[in-house]
């Protein structure tokens, strides 16, 4: 066991904890727009910005789109920089996505994740950040406060890695986390700067000296090897989460990997989530103690951890993957394609289910849970997994 | 005071846009941008919204840019450069930076007058010292002229063709650099490259400016405009003395003229534009009787702003030094 630092326990809500780790990164510059339940991590920064407590520029951008865009000029100009955003913001950044990727850089973007319109709707659901997947862009998903805070300091030093330079993004469940207040851990001031250590990128453009050429035009002959770069970042940025993981677990004592398995060791039946629900689910299992029963919480979607995930699943008999996002249209949501695609190479496949839930807000609850774990149960004893795509929490009347 | 450019000053100076992209014969594009960077004093960082100029000098793995640059987007050049300029403002209170650094924008008409609007507002209203450059050829050129809210009334692009109901664009031109002016931002003008010399004492003045600055500059095309492309300069000039295009500037809220020309008939600049041809027939003349009525509406209110305005900053002075006899 290393010597972890010392740390200090606070009251925050997510969306607070996102903005303290902010402060502590003390980014070069800080662009973004207010949307619910986003806006209390710009609201707090500025305070922080309005008290002389960072060093940072503050753009209080007239949209999402430019915040993203200053985000982009900031990080290739030479500056650290970070923005935050939630569903119709997500949404209107989306060009600016996958640019902030195709240019490498680094930006670590908040998103506290909220159902898209329409109808409109402020609650949480995956569906804004789950759009921006094939983006480009590293996606961690924060279980709970103390995870959103631990992975904002992480998602600097992921995608500032030599071996990576890609933007990061930090999701959080809206409300459910953003707005909800945790004890969290949080660390010491020093501890954060020298764990991020000093933003640097090879050629920024504020160096006059040497003049660089940010965001040609790539005809036919080039852009696929670009785009090729792009794809290897992803594949280097697995290793790098895991050892940014490891480090961070030594100054905090909080490690986490590309998926969490929770009473897995043992386990048939599993659950496959990511966010808040996956700690409703682990509760459940508290309270059931059955070792038949196991859950497996992806914090890493992208890159998407293949090999990680069928090595947890490989032995259950049944597995039912959450999504909080329709994939209109298709087999299943966006979480249950994949990883149902990570286990198709398995020899002995356990079969497999999706369950859309919590769209726009809808609570989940361990009852419902356990729902999904008798139907489980079920598919195991019959072997039939239809149907394949059902509903959880939908009302009756 | 800026010193008045010569061609001296110029001759010995630096490219900063090397020859070899591929931007059109006749396009005034370049000829504006090497005008705007020659007449900077202190290194600068270009940032270009998409369009003809960006597609045109960046074709990977080359570049005609010997400045740093970027482009992200087309409706974002103002914000990209506003994030820059951000970065720039922090590193420098930091001491990562000491240099002094001038931070230019270029867009057409399209990112500018349109779908680069609003964050052309935002990032005036939040100050950042940089100057945009509208590089206005009156429509979307790059994607094959379409019209845009630039697009003077009666021309023909490719979506206001010439039909049997409707001869070209119905609507007016947008007033872009009143509505610039309206931010009550430092520094706004319009000039031409056939007048190379205001043109460069105005990219002089603005850069000097710590705040946002704005310059509108008209850039003759041959391809949309459907002229000579050794005509391009003469179409410049023709915009100015018909006073189309009059040369002005807004400095603190005074407007002032820079050149009161003679003014020549609006026939003189449709004339040798094919994209006006379908006007001079004489069943669309009540058109150009429309378009010289406005040419001459607008230059009678120019003038009147530039009058009253003068006039007030002369008395808003005259009180000032009454009251603090001083401070003189
Ligand atoms: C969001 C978006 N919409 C449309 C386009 C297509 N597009 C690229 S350049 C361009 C026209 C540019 O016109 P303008 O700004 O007037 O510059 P010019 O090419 O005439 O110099 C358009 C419509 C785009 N790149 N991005």
């Amino acid at each position: 066991m290393t010597q972890t630092v010392t740390q200090k326990i606070m009251a925050l809500n997510g969306a607070e904890a996102i903005a303290e780790a902010m402060r502590q990164i003390n980014p070069d510059v800080v662009a973004s727009y207010p949307i619910t339940p986003q806006t209390i991590i710009v609201e707090r920064f500025s305070e922080f910005v309005a008290d002389g407590l960072v060093d940072t520029e503050f753009v209080a951008a007239e949209s999402e789109h430019s915040a993203l865009s200053a985000s982009i000029g900031a990080a290739a100009a030479g500056g650290r920089s970070m923005t935050a955003t939630s569903s119709q913001g997500f949404a209107l950044m989306w060009e600016m996505l996958y640019i902030a990727a195709g240019m490498r850089l680094p930006i670590v973007m908040a998103v506290a994740n909220r159902a898209l319109s329409g109808p409109i709707n402020i609650h949480c659901d995956h569906s804004d950040s789950m759009g921006g997947r094939d983006s480009g862009w590293i996606q961690l998903y924060s279980e709970n406060v103390q995870e959103a805070y631990d992975n904002t300091i992480q998602a600097i030093k992921i995608g500032e890695h030599q071996n990576v330079r890609l933007p990061v993004m930090v999701c959080m469940d809206g409300f459910t986390t953003s707005h909800a207040v945790e004890r969290i851990d949080v660390l010491d001031d020093n501890a954060v700067k020298k764990f991020v250590g000093e933003y640097h990128i090879d050629h920024p453009l504020l160096d006059v000296d040497q003049a660089v050429t940010y965001g040609p035009l790539a005809l036919p002959e080039y852009y696929f090897e670009i785009k090729m770069q792009q794809i290897e970042a992803m594949t280097n940025a697995k290793p790098v989460i895991e050892q940014v993981s490891k480090a961070y677990g030594s100054i905090s004592g909080r490690s986490y990997g590309l998926v969490e398995p929770y009473n897995m060791e043992k386990a048939e039946l599993a659950i496959v989530i990511l966010g808040s629900t996956a700690g409703t689910a682990k509760s459940l299992l508290d309270d059931l103690n059955d070792p038949r029963l196991g859950l497996l919480k992806i914090r890493t979607f992208r890159p998407f951890p293949t090999e990680e995930i069928a090595a947890n699943l490989r032995k259950c008999k049944a597995v039912a993957v959450l999504d909080r996002a329709a994939s209109f249209g298709s087999i299943g949501g966006p979480v249950f394609s994949e990883v149902r695609a990570a286990l198709y190479d398995e020899p002995k496949r356990p079969q497999i289910v999706n369950y859309i839930y919590g769209l726009g807000g809808r609570d989940t609850t361990t009852d419902m849970l356990k729902t999904v774990y008798d139907d489980l149960d079920t598919v195991a004893k019959t072997g039939k997994p239809d149907p394949v795509q059902r509903f959880l929490g939908l009302r009756d009347d | 005071m800026i010193k008045k450019m010569k061609l001296r000053d110029i001759a010995g100076s630096t490219e900063h846009l090397t020859c070899g992209h591929r931007l059109c014969t006749g396009c005034a594009e370049p000829v504006i941008v090497r005008q705007v960077l020659h007449a900077a004093e202190n290194p600068v960082v270009v940032a270009n919204a998409t369009g003809c100029l960006e597609v045109a000098t960046t074709i990977y793995p080359y570049t005609a840019w010997k400045v740093p640059w970027i482009h992200s987007a087309f409706e974002n050049t103002a914000a990209t450069i506003s994030g820059v300029e951000s970065a720039y403002r922090a590193l420098k209170r930091k001491g990562k930076i000491d240099k002094k650094i001038n931070f230019i924008a270029f867009a057409g008409d399209g990112g500018t007058y349109d779908i680069g609007l609003q964050s052309l507002s935002g990032a005036l209203e939040r100050g950042h010292a940089f100057l945009y450059v509208c590089l206005d050829n009156e429509a979307y050129m790059n994607t094959g002229i379409q019209r845009s809210s630039s697009t003077p009334r009666g021309s023909w692009t490719t979506t206001t063709p010439v039909g049997e109901k409707i001869v070209g664009k119905p609507e007016y031109k947008k007033d872009i650099t009143e509505i610039i002016a309206a931010h009550g931002i430092p520094y706004v003008a319009q000039t031409a490259p056939s007048h190379w010399m205001d043109l460069m004492t105005k990219v002089k003045k603005a850069l000097k400016v710590e705040g946002p600055t704005f310059i509108n500059v008209s850039s003759p095309c041959p391809r949309g405009w459907r002229s000579e492309p050794e005509e391009s300069m003469r179409l410049s000039r023709l915009a100015v003395e018909t006073c189309y295009w009059p040369l002005y500037e807004v400095e603190n809220g005074v407007w002032k003229i820079n050149l009161k020309p003679k003014k020549k008939p609006i026939e003189e600049y449709l004339a040798p534009q094919k994209r006006f041809a379908h006007l001079l027939k004489p069943q669309n003349k009540h058109i150009v009787e429309d378009l010289q009525r406005r040419v001459d509406e607008r230059w009678e209110t120019l003038q009147w702003k530039a009058e009253v305005s003068q006039q007030r900053s002369q008395q808003k002075q005259q009180q000032q030094t009454s009251a603090n006899p001083t401070s003189q």
